[in-house]
């Protein structure tokens, strides 16, 4: 076991008790954090992978500016706890099991594929993505789809714009 | 000692942070002694002058203070997250600070860089990641309190965050285009060289609608007078941490200092030059300016003890003057003026940007809420754009027509 191993199982056990938290908790807010939490992690495992821009975005955008959203329109309402249904007699005996049996299937094929084959390796020393490498894909190779994203981004900033507007 | 000599990074780091911390936790306690007494002389009073001479030892009889008082949780709606709140403010704040390079990577200590903890190359991009959590300290403080003050509180600093964050954002992308990195040392080393030999190239001259836009932005990111909505106290009690008390209470005064400290730093990184002289390298004297400025402050204490210090004063002032007058002597030593260099510019700046912040909050009143948002958003995020746009241009039409 050296550094990076733990750090990813480290976060990686983050990641996933995080997301199972966001379904588990009752309160709207600890929901919210759960999910904070998660991107945060996931953060950090894309820096473990050598992705240092995206890591930053994935912390300014989801964890910082989206979150901040959902944390403020919960506030805003001011919600009390999630009602609560009983799971179904099918999703107890039949949903969870099966789900499990996915699970070790995805594993199995991971394990089998070329990409598996890497990680029984070990973990392979990684170079930094430097940010200049990725604007020049983004600015040069790709900038088509790049201005066509941003455009519809801000169709759909528009749409919302024409939907929240309240009736003259 | 092998352990040193096989993990010079981790050791090194560790000892810097620790440094680091006790530096900033100092500089926390005493800015609030410098507002305090700033703040006192706008308004033609004295400020603390009792506890110490001229109430040096307040901001330690404060901290004293909120550790020994009470620390009363009211009936909230979540201890959890009402314990986590202030943790959250502080931890944030004070991660961000270890980003900042204080001085150049040329001192070196173990082959590692002395003035900076974590030198990494999208250090800016790392900067904005953190500070952009702040927001959740003050709005789970708000939320979890189960009170109607501190909720409203809650509410409109993170409205104000979201969008004055968009405008600071947007402020300094100008001077990363101008600077073509991310990285803070990069930064300021681009901003090294003088236009006409001796004003120095720093980006707050082509860049002072960013500079401008910087400055207001990061006055409302901090939530501070003009823009102190979420604490208004003719309206909200004290806002967001209306229900904390003790030390819990003091870790929202601290994050709020050193987020101060942050936006300070980032504008002398981003606008001022960093730890670059303003002064051209073959002038020898401004070396010595550190210690001028020393020797001066202790010959003016030295006349104050003699003269107005009566008592238990004198005796305390007294040292202040031998810490002064020694301290100034130590940085008259060319060596130790050449390594000082660089964070004696850099503090210098950063206590500049400090002083304007205290100097508006004795000067300006208090926004109205509607007022505040209008400002941002119809006023200052299009002139930011437009700085942007503009910016762009420029960069982009020296870059057609090649080097030079």
């Amino acid at each position: 076991m050296n550094l990076p191993v733990i750090v990813f199982f480290a976060f990686a056990l983050f990641a996933v008790g995080g997301a199972v938290m966001l379904i588990l908790a009752r309160e709207p807010i600890h929901s919210a954090l759960a999910l904070i939490l998660v991107m945060s992690a996931l953060a950090t495992l894309y820096l473990l992978l050598g992705a240092e821009f995206i890591a930053a975005v994935q912390m300014i955008v989801y964890a910082g500016a989206v979150m901040v959203l959902f944390v403020f329109v919960i506030m805003l309402l001011n919600m009390g706890l999630e009602e609560r249904t009983d799971f179904s007699k099918l999703a107890k005996y039949a949903g969870v099991p099966l789900g499990f049996v996915l699970l070790l299937e995805i594993a199995h094929w991971l394990w089998r594929s070329p990409a598996g084959a890497v990680v029984a390796n070990g973990p392979q020393p990684v170079t930094a993505f430097s940010t200049v490498e990725l604007s020049k894909l983004l600015f040069r190779s790709y900038l088509f789809p790049f201005e066509a994203t941003s455009i519809l981004i801000l169709i759909a900033i528009l749409g919302a714009l024409v939907l929240a507007r309240k009736e003259e | 000692m092998e352990f040193i000599s096989q993990h010079p990074v981790l050791v090194v780091s560790i000892v810097k942070i620790a440094v680091l911390l006790f530096i900033v936790m100092t500089a926390l306690a005493y800015l609030t002694w410098l507002e305090r007494k700033v703040i006192a002389h706008i308004q033609s009073r004295w400020g603390p002058y009792n506890v110490g001479a001229h109430g040096l030892l307040q901001p330690l009889a404060d901290g004293l203070k909120f550790l020994f008082k009470e620390d009363v949780t009211p009936p909230v709606s979540d201890r959890l997250v009402y314990t986590l709140a202030p943790f959250l403010a502080l931890s944030l704040a004070l991660t961000a600070i270890a980003l900042i390079p204080f001085g150049p990577p040329s001192v070196t200590l173990l082959g590692q860089p002395v003035f900076v903890v974590s030198n990494i190359d999208i250090g800016l991009l790392f900067l904005f990641a953190v500070t952009s959590l702040g927001v959740y300290g003050v709005a789970l403080a708000g939320w979890s309190s189960n009170s109607k003050y501190p909720l409203m509180g809650g509410l409109r600093s993170s409205a104000q965050m979201i969008s004055y964050e968009v405008s600071l954002t947007i402020s300094v992308v100008g001077v990363l285009l101008l600077a073509g990195t991310l990285s803070f040392n990069g930064i300021i080393e681009g901003q090294s060289g003088y236009y006409l030999h001796f004003i120095p190239r720093w980006h707050v001259f082509p860049q002072i609608i960013g500079f401008l836009c910087y400055l207001t932005a990061a006055v409302a990111e901090t939530n501070r007078i003009p823009f102190d909505l979420p604490e208004a106290e003719t309206e909200l009690v004290a806002g967001f941490h209306t229900e904390y008390s003790s030390f819990k209470f003091a870790m929202f005064f601290m994050a709020e200092y050193a987020n101060m400290i942050t936006v300070s730093c980032l504008a002398t990184i981003l606008f001022l030059g960093g730890w670059l002289s303003p002064f051209p390298d073959t002038w020898k004297w401004p070396l010595f300016l550190p210690g001028i400025g020393l020797i001066g402050l202790g010959l003016y204490c030295l006349v104050d003890t003699i003269t107005e210090m009566r008592g238990i004063a004198r005796l305390q002032f007294a040292v202040v003057t031998l810490l002064c007058l020694g301290g100034g002597a130590i940085c008259l030593i060319p060596a130790v003026a050449v390594v000082i260099q660089g964070v004696f510019w850099f503090t210098a700046k950063i206590l500049a940007i400090l002083f304007f912040y205290i100097w508006m909050r004795g000067t300006l009143p208090r926004f109205r809420y509607d007022q505040l948002m209008s400002l941002g958003w119809k006023l200052l995020l299009p002139v930011s754009l437009a700085n942007l746009v503009v910016t762009s241009i420029v960069v982009l039409y020296f870059m057609m027509r090649g080097p030079g």
